[in-house]
């Protein structure tokens, strides 16, 4: 077992600093670059937080659809598959929940901030 | 040092020229380089704008047309008045800069989120549309018999090239699936004419003043094709930048676009165009995931091309709210 602060604790502390200490003092280019590299660490932190869930949900949805055990990015393949020889579309039945759902999770760490997202978002 | 061979490469064809100041580059990937300067002339500075490959780069790679080509093609552009720069010159290989070209400096803006939100574009935003759809109809529209060679594009192949390039990432993605399956169902096959095509209009590559479009730039992706392709990249979402309900980029809507395009006398098909929003916003999913690929494979381990790769859930969503748009 892994002692304390945890991985999140970490980055969000070198986060805070790099946004209220660091930022201020940067112009140009590196600015943008250095708020490319908070917007990472975000991304990271929200992925600590929410992909266990979403993966453990993700996989339990793709194994009731696809009637097939394996792993998530096995199951994943297999379900690719089958949208590209049409054996599954639009019209099975749970598929366009799974791949809304799977969707939306992927944006809530990606970027929980994009107005698609935001809209649909409204909708649920 | 870039200022001393620029110094000398203008000096030999604008009369009057003593020299160039201000060199900096804008933007640049290995192989392409655009940068700014100003030539020094006694009658007052003149703004420019330097686009290469640096020596020790010949041939452009897969897609783009080459530096001959977007010479040629903005040339062209510019003496059939449509907003586009002058060219300038020409790059010749004893100057030692590389091939490329160099072109008159056109203030403005192209960053998409100042132009949408910025007071000093409020009066261009409700007029930017209709302007557009007419520029894009004078760019289909430029002579035929002048145009460079350029690859021929059609809705098969381009769904070919997509899927071929989505395949080689090895990485399975249901919507883009779902996306390509569609696409291969309701191909319109071939257009029943085929133009010159930009092939990467939209917020970024348009200089845009508060009087509003002053040039199109980034003629890398021209090519011949469906001339709808243009009406429906510039559709995709990707480029609205938040403002989703204005689908042309994020200013205005496709009735004013389409008008725009019409009153030139060319004819719009609005299913086509819809197709290739999908096309496209499924291409930019794609090419947000190449970025990846470079990322990990390639030189440039930029974090910026790693935060673009996890930017294709963004077109994921936006696939399925164009082909399984959920109720509310």
């Amino acid at each position: 077992m892994q002692d304390e602060p945890t991985p999140t604790e970490l980055i969000k502390a070198v986060v805070d600093f790099l946004r209220n200490e660091i930022a201020p003092d940067i112009k140009g280019h590196n600015a943008f670059k250095l708020r490319v590299g908070i917007n990472a660490l975000d991304l990271v932190t929200r992925q600590l937080a929410l992909a266990d869930g979403s993966d453990a949900a993700e996989l339990a949805r793709l194994k009731q659809l696809l009637d097939a055990d394996g792993s998530l990015i096995d199951l994943n393949r297999v379900l690719s598959e089958k949208i590209a020889t049409g054996e599954v579309d639009l019209e099975t039945p749970g598929l366009v929940e799974h791949l809304w759902q799977t969707t939306m999770d992927k944006l809530a760490v990606d970027q929980p901030n994009y107005a698609s997202y935001k809209r649909e978002l409204g909708k649920s | 040092m870039i200022e001393d061979q620029l110094g000398r490469c203008v000096a030999s064809w604008y009369p009057g020229a003593v020299g160039v100041a201000g060199a900096a580059k804008l933007s640049g990937g290995a192989s392409q380089e655009t940068w700014t300067f100003d030539i020094v002339h006694a009658s007052g500075n003149v703004g420019a704008i330097l686009r290469r490959a640096p020596p020790g780069y010949g041939a452009s790679p897969g897609r783009a047309a080459g530096l001959d080509a977007e010479a040629t093609l903005m040339q062209l552009a510019h003496d059939a008045g449509l907003p586009s720069p002058r060219v300038m010159h020409v790059l010749r290989p004893e100057e030692e800069l590389g091939r490329g070209f160099i072109m008159q400096r056109i203030e403005g803006e192209t960053i998409a989120r100042k132009i949408l939100r910025d007071e000093q574009f409020a009066k261009a935003r409700p007029i930017l549309a209709r302007q557009l759809g007419r520029v894009i109809a004078g760019i289909h529209g430029l002579p035929a018999l002048r145009l460079p060679t350029l690859r021929e594009m059609s809705t098969t192949r381009e769904i070919a090239d997509l899927e071929r390039e989505y395949r080689s990432f090895n990485w399975p993605r249901p919507v883009f699936e779902l996306a390509l399956r569609w696409l291969r169902e309701r191909d319109p096959g071939p257009s029943s004419e085929v133009t010159l095509v930009h092939g990467d209009f939209r917020n970024g590559n348009l200089i845009i003043g508060p009087d509003g479009v002053r040039a199109v730039l980034d003629w890398e992706l021209a090519h011949f094709g469906d001339p709808m392709e243009d009406l429906g990249w510039i559709c995709v979402n990707s480029w609205r930048f938040g403002e989703i309900d204005k689908p042309v980029g994020g200013f205005g809507t496709r009735e004013e676009l389409f008008a725009g395009y019409e009153e030139t006398g060319r004819k719009v098909d609005a299913d086509r165009v819809m197709f290739w929003e999908v096309m496209g916003t499924l291409r930019w999913g794609i090419m947000c995931c190449g970025m990846m690929q470079r990322f990990r494979q390639g030189p440039d381990h930029s974090m910026e091309r790693a935060m673009i790769g996890r930017r294709s859930s963004e077109t994921e969503i936006d696939l399925l709210r164009l082909l399984a748009p959920r109720g509310g």
